[in-house]
């Protein structure tokens, strides 16, 4: 079968397509039988014959990291469930996509949902689970339905539901479907979220969900391109796969790029194979007219900024932003991070301070309010950077902003700590100047109410 | 006046119950079938809930006003959302939304953390802003019921409304 994308939608030369093979695909649906006209659901049949060991190890042989932020290989994920557990496993889809800056997911639930239902049923059979749900964010309503209807033509297939293609192999799988809030996405908060509670982060240690999950149960929780991910490694085998990409950095992943470039957009990439440069200024056009790089966020708005000036040591050679390789790896020795592969992509025409007050606004809100330090230090970030952009802020409240930034990270209860923090404690780190230029020596003993100062500044409401 | 579960709704509460070993699991879907018919969940409603469940008010009631995509009053007919993050922001979403608002005739001026939708006098269309829509590439971007509007310019606020009535 021959494939040709819509107008304006070919991927670009850079690109491996092989999770976003089918999106924007002319002529392609979501109905299964295009689907299974493309070779769909032949991996399943494969690894139905397996031993579920068997699909553990192959899936541990390609090395995919987790592609919903945190980079965590999926195959050492799932060795943590008890050996001996009695208990009912659960799998759970994390299809809550919402790091700022992440398009990914999205586009497999609404145009090529089997490739993940394919690679649930596999993940399913490969853990011993028989109950798996979608969590699915609440404003995706159309990919829900979408999903529920695909579940169905699986089991018509009988790809799910009962005795899956004859074997005594039983799954269920079922959406579910959030209510808009971003800590859903922390596999954790999602489950307390799954119970029908406010989602309220476990704490790690012991609350890892493949010891203790769903109902305390053990709990598989993976990222929608994780899951079908699965189903290629199914297909060419864990040796193949773990060609693509880089050592330790294997596969492909979608990058997702908006900000200041001429063609935001999606990319599916061999990780590591193409640079920060590549990826910006040949797959997206580059920079706006007339504009030069200020700064760019490499993986999702958790992930600490780059400045654009900067230098990064990476093994033995000292790079430029441009040389950066976009895998797990390199970002986190240039002290970033990799994370969900949302790019955001920051010009000279952009404020620093009312960058960092959009995401501290972000964060503030998203807080689940459970640990002190984030409850209270996120709104107080929130609060002095309104005052740095309203012009309002003494000299000092950029070093208070920065304390409150490490009061916070490395005490709290999830890594949502973190994310809130990280935006602040590399901004400031890397834009100092031009955030204390932003304050007013005029009020550097002023007395400020933090609630009323400057309300009006908030543009958030 | 005291509102009344049409069959329909609760019987999909029925069939969302099945899914879960445990009921309390029921609960976003419940509220997410109320939701879906009177568009916001009565209050006369969080009784009839916490019953179906087997649960207390108030466990029905943290989840209500926890998480923002569940609504304690009636919006309008058409509910907008506009994205305020980073990258919707950077292509405009602050001014997206302030069209939007006079175009659909909405004050906006009593806006605040615990109050974030407006109405119109009419009824017709209520306005939030919402948090990333995962839609990044293609801001800025807003939502008005299920529907996901991208790249939305402002001086086409009038064509986008008009679409819906």
């Amino acid at each position: 079968m021959s494939i040709t994308y819509k107008a304006g939608k070919t991927p670009h030369p850079f690109e491996y397509r092989m999770i976003f093979r089918n999106i924007d695909r002319e002529g392609y649906d979501p109905g299964i039988q295009t689907y299974l006209s493309d070779g769909g659901y032949e991996s399943l049949k494969k690894a139905i014959t397996m031993a579920p060991a068997e699909i553990q190890a192959e899936v541990k042989t390609a090395g995919v990291r987790g592609r919903g932020g945190a980079g965590f290989p999926a195959g050492v994920k799932w060795g943590f469930i008890p050996p001996g557990n009695t208990k009912p496993v659960y799998l759970i889809c994390n299809a809550d996509e919402s790091e700022p800056g992440t398009f990914k997911d999205r586009y497999i639930m609404h145009q090529d949902p089997h490739q993940l239902i394919e690679g649930m049923v596999i993940t399913a059979f490969a853990i011993g689970c028989h109950t798996a749900y979608i969590y699915i964010r609440e404003e995706f309503p159309y990919a829900a339905q979408i999903l529920e209807a695909a579940i169905e033509e699986a089991r018509a297939n009988r790809f799910v539901g009962k005795n899956i293609l004859g074997s005594s192999f039983d799954l269920e799988i079922h959406v579910h479907r959030g209510a808009g809030a971003y800590i859903c996405g922390e596999e954790t908060g999602l489950i307390e979220s799954l119970e029908g509670k406010r989602p309220y982060p476990r704490i790690k240690p012991p609350y890892f969900p493949a010891a203790m999950g769903l109902y305390l149960c053990p709990t598989i929780v993976n990222n929608v391109e994780t899951l079908c991910h699965v189903t290629h490694i199914l297909k060419m085998g864990g040796t193949e796969y773990a060609k693509l990409g880089t050592p330790n950095n294997t596969g492909t992943r979608i990058l997702c790029v908006s900000g200041d470039v001429q063609k935001p957009g999606y990319f599916e990439v061999q990780v590591g194979k193409v640079t920060m440069g590549q990826l910006i200024n040949e797959m997206c056009g580059g920079l706006r007219n007339g504009r030069t790089l200020k700064a760019v966020i490499p993986g999702g708005s958790s992930a600490k900024v780059l400045r654009a000036d900067e230098k990064f040591k990476l093994k033995d050679r000292e790079i430029g932003i441009w040389d950066i390789p976009m895998d797990f790896d390199s970002l986190a020795a240039c002290g970033s991070m990799a994370g969900s592969g949302g790019v955001i992509v920051i010009d000279d025409s952009r404020s620093i301070a009312w960058v960092l007050n959009n995401i501290n606004a972000f964060y503030a809100h998203e807080s689940c309010g459970q640990c002190t330090p984030c409850r209270e230090g996120s709104l107080w970030m929130k609060k002095i950077s309104d005052r740095i952009v309203a012009g309002q802020a003494s000299p000092d409240d950029v070093d208070t902003l920065e304390s409150v930034a490490y009061r916070i990270d490395g005490r709290t209860i999830c890594a949502f700590g973190e994310a809130a923090s990280w935006p602040t404690e590399s901004f400031i780190a890397k834009f100092r100047d031009e955030l204390k230029a932003a304050t007013s020596e005029k009020l550097k003993d002023a007395i400020v109410n933090p609630v009323t100062a400057l309300a009006a500044a908030s543009t958030g409401h | 006046m005291p509102h009344q579960v049409p069959v329909e709704v609760e019987k999909e509460i029925d069939q969302r119950l099945t899914r879960y070993p445990d009921k309390r699991s029921a609960l976003l879907p419940a509220l997410h079938a109320i939701q879906g018919h009177f568009r916001y969940v009565p209050e006369d409603l969080v009784q009839w809930v916490a019953a179906k469940l087997e649960l207390e008010p108030i466990q029905v009631m943290e989840v209500l006003t926890f998480y923002p995509g569940f609504r304690q009053t009636e919006p309008g007919r058409f509910h907008i959302r506009v994205c305020r993050t980073l990258s919707c922001a950077m292509a405009g979403s602050h001014v997206l939304m302030d069209k939007l608002s006079e175009t659909a005739g909405i004050d906006r001026s009593h806006a605040d953390h615990h109050h974030p939708i407006c109405v119109s006098k009419d009824g017709r269309f209520s306005i939030e802003f919402a948090e990333c829509l995962a839609s990044c590439g293609t801001g800025p971007v807003c939502m008005v019921n299920d529907d996901l509007h991208e790249q939305v310019r402002p001086e086409d606020a009038r064509k986008l409304l008009d679409r819906y009535s």
